[in-house]
């Protein structure tokens, strides 16, 4: 009798174990890491904390800033040998609901990881420029997404709001010091594009400012992610401000696009926010742009509005897969143009002047 | 041509292609042109010379307006088992009928979305009335490719299952926050989506973009008049507001009479917010100095 209780007990405790459900699965060892499912912020937490280890000396966790919430805002740093004098930063998650934008950054980083000491392109780059990544910076509000189905597109920050009503959160990307307040938001609390009670009212975005600021010498592309849409859009918001390098964004953009679309043909439109989308002002990348970082792009990634945030899992692979061409692009780019790397065809062009030219200097005289 | 002259030429060559700098984009400008698109376009009452503006095809203008024709052809033609989609917009333009309102026209392609083919070419026009006018936008579509769908056979089995069933059948997230679909609720997500079209259809105008984001929760209701009835509580998001707006409907369907929604009720998230379509587009205020 006390065998079949005993029996009956375990597998209680069994089910019971099977059905906590993903929510609260403990964090996963990093060599069974899935880039291909969401993850919780403990998940990510713990990924970043198993990097650390596994990576020493190349992969650094930089705390640089609390959440409204009092959560530690992190960043990877992933540097080869020394501190570089250039670096590219990349953020994910400023807006809790796009889930697709922190699986893209943990990717991103792996793949850095996975090819930095074989890829003869990554490893160049790496000897000359650092990558700061933030995988989630809106932290309070993603944990917010996670914690019940009905919270799942929450957008803001997680700060109470000032209008005298019960309506909380300011949106991120509205709250940055870049034309703040000028277009494309609302001072109604209750709006998604609430901007804030004043410029840099969250400290979530006081995090990334001073950070950035204090870098912004090294720091020559700043990218940041966001869904869904799949779009790239270049500085600025405000349609009556135009970036001194519109005509090299523009062409950069278009070659990051491409690189996108060979990957799985997905079509992603390339343009200022007020051409392709909407005028807005207080973004991240608008700020960055304005206080001098000249390669400043957004990311919205898959997919049209067939699912919209709610990607499935299904396509982050691909998704990922497509964005990680097109931040290369970018990012290829901007090294090869601040180290003066020439690209293969003109080494080709160089070369060949260089035989021709001493072939006819040896062999006959010029007029 | 001497030795000494084809040196000079292939010098010449040389040094015009270095000249041009250490490094060229690899992608040809294709339809993502490179040249003169970033200017605005120019407003049609400022544009004396012609009646119609052409728009930039993939600028918001044309792609708002093309997202609106697509609604309209969905409440036409969406089912449990086929749903039209935007592939790209081709040529656009804009006439300004003062009062009357504003008239897109659009050259666009569609794809349809379960089976993932190409629907070929759609002529639409899009009227969105003038600020006079409280009315939805009117659209009219001349498409050769719609006679495609045909997924009489699926809606007649799932019409037949239903109708015949002891259990009225429910359901709620669909998606679920992974955005997974459980194969059997596919269908009822395809119908959510086939009923908000004729609500997302109704709410646009020149300042939203709708997509259905979730099916919250259905219900089967008794069938009526031959036609299976559900109520459904959809999520709608709009992207240029950002909002996620709560609807609740009535859908009547049947694979003869397709879908219908003869209630629609909206729920406000407080009770001072505004429907998107309610309000008019803030004028942009000017920038300080760029530093």
């Amino acid at each position: 009798m006390s065998q079949s209780i005993r029996g009956i007990l375990v597998l209680l405790v069994l089910a019971g174990l099977g059905s906590l459900g993903r929510v609260g699965k403990c964090a996963e060892h990093r060599v069974n890491y899935d880039y291909f499912k969401y993850h919780t912020m403990a998940e990510i937490t713990g990924w970043m904390e198993q990097l650390e280890k596994e990576h020493q000396g190349v992969v650094t966790i930089v705390p640089y800033g609390q959440t409204y919430e009092n959560r530690s805002i992190t960043l990877l740093k992933i540097s080869v040998g020394s501190e570089k004098k250039k670096a590219i930063w990349m953020d994910c998650g400023i807006h809790s609901r796009e889930w697709i934008s922190p699986a893209f950054c943990q990717y991103f980083v792996k793949q850095i990881l996975d090819t930095y000491q074989t890829d003869e392109k990554m490893k160049q780059m790496l000897s000359n420029m650092d990558f700061y990544i933030t995988p989630v910076l809106n932290m309070d509000g993603y944990v917010y997404t996670w914690q019940n189905i009905t919270n799942r597109l929450w957008r803001k920050s997680r700060s109470p709001g000032n209008c005298g009503d019960s309506c909380m959160g300011t949106d991120l990307n509205r709250n940055f010091d870049a034309n703040w307040g000028t277009v494309g938001v609302s001072r109604n609390c209750c709006s998604e594009v609430y901007n804030g009670a004043k410029e840099l009212s969250e400290t979530e975005a006081q995090a990334v400012t001073s950070f950035v600021l204090g870098k912004r010498n090294e720091i020559m592309c700043f990218l940041t992610i966001h869904s869904y849409g799949q779009l790239i859009l270049l500085p600025y918001g405000h349609p009556n401000v135009s970036a001194p390098n519109i005509d090299e964004l523009m062409s950069v953009g278009v070659a990051a696009a491409e690189a996108i679309k060979n990957v799985h043909g997905m079509s992603y439109t390339v343009g200022t926010s007020p051409n392709v989308l909407y005028p807005n002002s207080g973004s991240s990348r608008d700020w960055a742009r304005l206080i001098g970082i000249p390669y400043t792009f957004t990311f919205e990634l898959r997919d049209k509005g067939e699912h919209g945030f709610k990607l499935p899992e299904d396509q982050i692979q691909p998704t990922c897969e497509e964005a990680y061409e097109g931040a290369r692009s970018i990012i290829t780019y901007v090294h090869d143009k601040t180290f003066n790397i020439p690209n293969a065809a003109s080494t080709l062009i160089a070369t060949i002047w260089m035989v021709l030219l001493t072939l006819c200097l040896t062999s006959a005289p010029l007029l | 041509m001497g030795r000494p002259g084809w040196t000079l030429w292939v010098v010449v060559v040389l040094i015009g292609d270095s000249l041009a700098g250490p490094y060229r984009p690899d992608a040809e400008p294709g339809p993502l042109e490179t040249n003169n698109i970033e200017e605005l376009e120019v407003p049609p009452e400022l544009d004396g010379a012609m009646s119609d503006a052409e728009l930039v095809p993939h600028h918001y203008p044309a792609q708002r307006a093309a997202k609106v024709a697509v609604h309209y052809l969905n409440t036409r033609h969406a089912s449990p088992y086929s749903c039209i989609e935007l592939n790209r917009v081709h040529k656009a333009s804009l006439e300004d009928l003062g009062q009357a309102g504003k008239k897109y026209r659009l050259q666009i392609s569609l794809k349809e979305c379960v089976s993932n083919t190409d629907l070929g070419q759609c002529l639409a026009e899009v009227l969105f009335p003038g600020e006079q006018e409280q009315r939805a936008p009117q659209v009219q579509c001349s498409c050769e490719g719609l006679k495609k769908l045909n997924t009489r056979a699926e809606e007649d089995a799932l019409f037949q299952r239903l109708n015949t069933s002891n259990s009225p059948l429910s359901g709620c997230n669909i998606p679920d926050s992974y955005g997974n679909i459980a194969p059997e609720m596919k269908p009822m997500w395809h119908l959510g989506a086939a009923a908000a079209s004729f609500v997302m259809l109704k709410e646009s105008n020149e300042s939203t973009l709708y997509n259905m984001a979730q099916v919250a929760n259905f219900t089967q209701l008794e069938t009526e008049n031959d036609q299976l009835r559900f109520k459904y509580h959809i999520l709608l998001h709009d992207m240029i507001s950002q909002e996620i707006l709560h609807w609740k409907l009535l859908v009547a369907w049947s694979p003869a009479g397709g879908v219908s929604v003869p209630q629609a009720d909206w729920e406000p998230k407080c009770h001072h917010c505004e429907l998107p379509s309610a309000k008019s587009t803030p004028e942009a205020t000017k920038p300080s100095s760029a530093s």
